[in-house]
């Protein structure tokens, strides 16, 4: 009775808001590390990203990876918010997008690439 | 004791906007950690619920002046490339540590990684503020939920820590200096 009365509670507060800022937080967080490489490697790249002089390519990298990181937010949460999603994966793939992304940042691992 | 405005505003990205997120960022760890566990039992109250999404919406403030400030304000007199013929290198410091093989990783390295690794954490605390504003006190009903936000907002605590660290000993061994000079306090004669 009890967790037939849990599962009403949780249906009442669907996971798929949630589960939607999740993932898009884990993808938002590789593409800064995903333009930053291609930045970094690809020259006609590297000038496309300088949005700001001054600051350099690294406008352009974060910039864009904002972007994408909102969009993505955006779709998955048209898509989700409404209903009750398998969290179990999602959140182990945004978790695993978010220690990807903290690697590749890391400037020896990236230059492996 | 006189302190120049680059120096100044350097210290107010780093010590002020930087360390007071870590400080905001352990706070909202051991909340996480220690109220919104699932099947708690101790009930949260209302208030408890407002405060800790306003603490959260104020993290996600800090956490984007910070990086702002670090990529629109102080970066560009960090990498300003010095006249032809420059020697003294003192107002260029990534060329600065970029002249010196005993140096050269803070730039290659320390800031490389300190002005990508960053941004992980605006993105990082503005979802878990999102979420929990949704969610607030039902969080509890979705633990898999509750655990993926308390390991992003962990990861930015990290996140933090190594850019905190790394502008820490940017600083150190090639400071940002320039623009006016503040008289802060007039010291007597020795």
């Amino acid at each position: 009775m009890s967790t037939r009365t849990e599962n009403v509670r949780a249906q009442d507060f669907p996971n798929g808001g949630g589960a939607a800022a999740l993932l898009a937080a884990g993808i938002g967080s590789l593409m800064v590390a995903i333009f930053a490489i291609l930045a970094d490697k690809v020259a006609s790249f590297k000038s496309l990203m300088i949005f700001y002089k001054p600051t350099g390519p690294l406008s352009g990298v974060t910039t864009c990876a904002i972007l994408a990181w909102l969009i993505c937010w955006a779709i998955l949460h048209r898509r989700w918010s409404s209903r009750m999603v398998a969290l179990g994966g999602i959140t182990t793939a945004a978790l695993i997008l978010l220690g990807l992304s903290l690697l590749l940042t890391f400037p020896p691992i990236a230059d492996l690439l | 004791m006189e302190i120049t405005e680059r120096t100044l505003l350097t210290l107010i990205h780093g010590m002020g906007f930087g360390a007071l997120y870590l400080l905001a960022c352990s706070g909202a760890l051991v909340e996480l950690i220690r109220r919104y566990k699932p099947g708690s039992l101790r009930p949260i109250e209302i208030e408890d619920e407002r405060f800790l999404g306003a603490y959260l919406v104020v993290m996600s403030v800090l956490a984007w002046i910070t990086v702002l400030t670090g990529a629109y304000v102080i970066y560009p007199w960090y990498r300003a490339v010095p006249p032809p013929g420059t020697v003294d290198l003192g107002g260029f410091p990534q060329r600065l540590l970029m002249a010196s093989p005993t140096t050269v990783a803070w730039h290659s390295i320390g800031m490389e990684w300190k002005e990508h690794v960053a941004w992980l954490v605006p993105i990082s605390i503005t979802m878990a503020a999102a979420v929990f504003i949704r969610y607030g006190r039902n969080l509890t009903r979705h633990p898999q939920l509750r655990n993926g936000v308390l390991c992003f907002v962990l990861v930015s605590f990290v996140a933090a820590g190594i850019a905190g660290f790394f502008g820490a000993m940017l600083s150190k061994y090639a400071p940002v200096q320039g623009g006016q000079t503040i008289q802060l306090v007039h010291g007597e004669k020795p």
